[in-house]
C-alpha cells in the first residue's frame, strides 16, 4: 500500500471507490489531525419508503444492505407488525431466530475467513490464500456455503429474502430440509474448530490496543440476544426498545455522509464484542469454551477482538440452530402450520429492533390508515460505531506514531476491519492518506 | 494468452450484487484463473487504473460521481452494469417521484445541503454500457454466463421475453389467481421467477421488457378486476426511472 506524500483528492477518490478513509496530519511526530471520513453516496431510504404500503416496505429496506438484508427485512417486518399489531406464531419466531442465525454464521464466516484472515496471514487478499493454504480456504468455503444455503433454505434467499412477510412465512423449509440442515451442521463442527485453531495460531498478531467505551446491545433474560431483547449497555442501564432515540441520539458531522450516535459518553460499540461483553453468559456451553480458549475474556476493550468475539458466535449459531431445529421438528403438524397474510392495515407507529452481524440495527415506521408509510427511521449499526472507531484512531495513533508508516497503516486498516462495517470498508476500497 | 484485467466498482448501492459474485465460491476461484482482478485496496491514481472489463455496481446520484464513470468508460474496452441499481436505477429511483430537497430535508434535516444528490439513474444514463446482467440481486449463474461470453469472444444477451414464461415452466400457480398483483407480464425474464416460486411476486428488478405486450397486461389485470391505480405501487418499485420519473 502507498500512501505517504499523495497529493491525491481524497473526497473524490474515495467517494466512489466506497466508504470510508483514514486521513493522519502528523509533523514532527505530532499528530496534527486523525480522521476518519464516510463519503459513501447517500440513499435516502427514509424519505424513499414514505408513501409506500405497508406490506412493501420491508422488501425495499431489505435493500439498504446485501450482506446483512435477512436482518433488515426483519427488523423492518417488527416495526410493521408492532405498528399494525400482527402477532406471529412460536413456529415463526422460531424460524425467524434460525434466519437471524443463518445471516449471522455468513457474514461472520466471510468477515473472519475472506476479510480478516488475510492481514494475520500477511497478504493482501484472500486470492493468494487459496495456493499457500489450500486447505484453510477450502474450509472457510465450505462453512461459508453452508451458512448461505441455511439462509436459502430459510428465507428462500441469502440477500433480499423473499419468504420472509409480515405475520410469518410465505413458504416453509420442509420437515426434510430442516432434518438435512441438522445433519450438515453437525457434519460441519470439525470446520468451526479447524477455524478456531488457526485464528488462536495467529491471535497473537493481533494488536494488543486497549481503549474502555460503553458496549451496547439488545439484552434478554432467557436467551443470548438476536432476535428480541430491550437496549442494554455495559454502563449499567437498560430500557425498551421504543426509548431507543435517547440512546442513539443521532448527529450529523461534515466529514460523512452516515450519521454518528452517543449515548452517555462521548461514543458506543456495537456489534460481536459488544454483545459478547453485554450477554456472554448466555452463550451456549461450547461458546463459552471455546471463547476461553481463544483467551476472550469479559469486558475486553480490545476492538481489534471483535474478529474472535465473533467467531465465538459462530460456534455459538451452529449450537443454538441445531437446537431450534430439533424443536420446530418435534412439532408433529409443522409443516401444516401455513402462516396467514390476511391483515387489514390501520393507523400507527411500530418499532423493531434486532441484532445483526454488526450491532443493533433499528426500524422505526408510522403508518396512516390505509397502511401508507408516513415517516420512517432506521438506526444502522456501523452508523453506531463510527464515533467509537474516531476515537479508537485517536488514542492508538499517539502509542504507534514512531512505528513505520507501513505498520500504522496497516494497524489503521485492521482497526476499521475489525469493526467489520461492510464489506467494501473492509477489504478493496480502504485508503490511508499519510501526511508527516 | 494475456488474462483479461477485470476492476469492480461500485456506486449507490447495497453491493448485494458484488456478494453474490463471492458467493459463487470455488467457481470464483476457477473464474479468477482466467482473469486478473485489479483489486482496489492499493491507493492508485486514476490514470494509473489499466483493466479491459469494469463491472459496475449501482446507480449514479451525484453529478460529481459522473466525472467518475466517465473515466471508467475511457479506461475500460468493455462496461458490464450488474444488478438493477445499474441496469435500471432501480430502488434508489424510487426518491426521484418526489421532490429532492424534500427527500434531503427528510433525512438529513437543517443539515441537508451538506449532501449532494441529484434524481437517481442507471449507468447507461451518464455514460454508454456494452452490456447488462438484471436482478435485484444479480444471479451468481448469469454473471458467470457473461463471464464464459466474454471470454470466448461471444455476445451475451439476457431473455426478452417475459418473467411469466418462466414462471409457468416453475409450475407456479400464478399470483393474480391468488389475489395478488404482480408486474411478471412486462417484465424481462432469466430469474427463473425466483420470487414467485418463494412465495412472493414478481416485483419487476430486472426491468421492463423490450416492447413489452402492454395490452395483454391490461387484459389480465382486467380479468382479474385490477386497475393499473391498484398495481402502479408494484410498478413503481422498479420501474421508476423506466417509466419517466428522471
Amino acid at each position: 500500500m502507498s500512501g505517504a506524500n499523495l497529493n491525491i483528492d481524497l473526497h473524490y477518490i474515495t467517494r466512489v471507490e466506497g466508504h470510508g478513509n483514514i486521513v493522519v496530519d502528523a509533523k514532527d511526530g505530532k499528530v496534527e489531525k486523525v480522521q476518519w471520513q464516510v463519503p459513501e453516496a447517500p440513499r435516502f431510504f427514509e424519505a424513499m419508503v414514505i408513501g409506500q404500503k405497508w406490506d412493501v416496505v420491508h422488501h425495499i429496506t431489505s435493500r439498504i444492505c446485501g450482506i446483512c438484508s435477512i436482518g433488515h427485512t426483519l427488523a423492518s417486518l417488527k416495526a410493521t407488525e408492532a405498528a399494525m399489531g400482527i402477532k406471529i406464531s412460536e413456529q415463526t419466531l422460531n424460524l425467524r431466530r434460525l434466519a437471524i442465525h443463518a445471516e449471522n454464521l455468513q457474514s461472520h464466516v466471510l468477515h473472519i475467513g475472506y476479510l480478516a484472515l488475510p492481514d494475520l496471514l500477511g497478504v493482501g487478499s484472500v486470492i493468494p490464500l487459496a495456493s499457500s493454504h489450500p486447505e484453510e480456504v477450502k474450509t472457510v468455503v465450505r462453512l461459508h456455503r453452508l451458512a448461505n444455503e441455511m439462509s436459502d433454505l430459510v428465507c428462500g434467499r441469502t440477500t433480499h429474502p423473499q419468504r420472509l412477510i409480515p405475520g410469518g412465512f410465505a413458504k416453509l423449509p420442509t420437515e426434510e430440509e430442516l432434518t438435512n440442515l441438522k445433519k450438515r451442521l453437525l457434519t460441519a463442527e470439525p470446520d468451526v474448530m479447524a477455524v478456531a485453531k488457526l485464528v488462536k495460531s495467529l491471535a497473537p498478531k493481533l494488536p494488543s490496543f486497549t481503549r474502555e467505551t460503553e458496549y451496547v446491545g439488545l439484552t434478554c433474560d432467557n436467551e443470548y440476544a438476536f432476535y428480541d431483547g430491550d437496549l442494554a449497555s455495559t454502563d449499567g442501564d437498560r430500557e425498551p426498545v421504543k426509548n431507543y432515540l435517547s440512546w442513539t441520539n443521532e448527529y450529523i458531522v461534515p466529514q460523512s455522509t452516515a450519521k454518528y450516535t452517543k449515548r452517555k459518553r462521548e461514543s458506543l460499540m456495537v456489534g460481536a464484542l459488544a454483545r459478547f461483553n453485554l450477554n456472554h453468559k448466555k452463550l451456549t456451553k461450547k461458546a463459552q469454551v471455546l471463547a476461553k480458549d481463544l483467551g476472550l475474556v469479559a469486558p475486553c476493550y480490545n476492538p481489534y477482538m471483535n474478529t474472535v468475539a465473533q467467531l465465538v458466535e459462530v460456534a455459538h449459531s451452529f449450537e443454538d440452530s441445531i437446537r431450534l431445529i430439533d424443536g420446530l421438528l418435534a412439532d408433529n403438524s409443522y409443516e401444516s402450520r401455513v402462516t396467514s397474510h390476511e391483515s387489514r392495515p390501520r393507523q400507527g407507529r411500530g418499532i423493531g429492533a434486532v441484532e445483526v452481524p454488526r450491532g443493533i440495527l433499528i426500524h422505526d415506521y408510522t403508518y396512516d390508515s390505509n397502511g401508507i408509510c408516513t415517516k420512517a427511521n432506521c438506526i444502522i449499526p456501523t452508523n453506531q460505531n463510527h464515533a467509537n472507531i474516531q476515537r479508537d484512531m485517536e488514542a492508538l495513533v499517539p502509542q504507534i506514531i514512531n512505528k513505520p508508516q507501513k505498520e500504522v497503516e496497516l494497524m489503521l486498516e485492521m482497526l476499521v476491519r475489525a469493526y467489520d462495517p461492510c464489506i467494501s470498508c473492509s477489504t478493496h476500497y480502504l485508503k490511508v492518506e499519510f501526511k508527516k | 494468452m494475456t488474462k483479461p484485467k477485470v476492476a469492480f466498482f461500485d456506486f449507490a448501492s447495497c453491493e448485494g450484487d458484488q456478494l453474490q459474485i463471492a458467493n459463487l465460491e470455488e467457481k470464483l476461484l476457477e473464474l479468477l484463473g482466467h482473469v486478473e482482478v485489479v483489486s482496489f485496496r492499493e491507493v492508485m491514481k486514476e490514470d494509473e487504473d489499466n483493466y479491459d472489463i469494469a463491472f459496475i455496481e449501482g446507480s449514479c446520484t451525484r453529478e460529481s460521481d459522473e466525472a467518475r464513470l466517465k473515466k471508467i468508460r475511457a479506461n475500460a474496452k468493455i462496461v458490464v452494469a450488474i444488478g438493477a441499481c445499474a441496469t435500471i436505477g432501480g430502488i434508489n429511483s424510487l426518491k426521484n417521484t418526489r421532490p429532492l430537497d424534500q427527500v434531503r430535508k427528510e433525512v438529513y434535516g437543517d443539515k441537508a445541503n451538506l449532501f449532494e444528490t441529484y434524481a437517481a439513474r442507471p449507468i447507461d444514463a451518464v455514460i454508454p454500457v456494452d452490456y447488462k446482467v438484471h436482478g435485484c440481486p444479480i444471479r451468481g449463474d448469469e454473471f458467470l454466463s457473461l463471464c464464459k461470453a466474454l471470454l470466448t469472444g461471444q455476445k451475451f444477451t439476457p431473455p426478452n421475453y417475459p418473467v411469466c414464461a418462466e414462471c409457468k415452466l416453475a409450475e407456479n400457480v400464478c399470483v393474480f389467481e391468488k389475489g395478488m398483483s404482480c408486474v411478471g407480464p412486462v417484465t424481462r425474464a432469466g430469474c427463473g421467477a425466483c420470487c414467485v416460486t418463494e412465495g412472493a411476486v414478481c416485483w419487476g428488478c430486472r426491468g421492463i421488457l423490450d416492447d413489452p405486450n402492454k395490452n395483454s397486461h391490461k387484459e389480465v389485470l382486467e380479468k382479474y378486476g385490477l386497475t393499473a391505480e391498484e398495481v402502479v405501487n408494484k410498478f413503481n418499485l422498479y420501474f421508476t426511472y423506466q417509466g419517466g420519473s428522471k
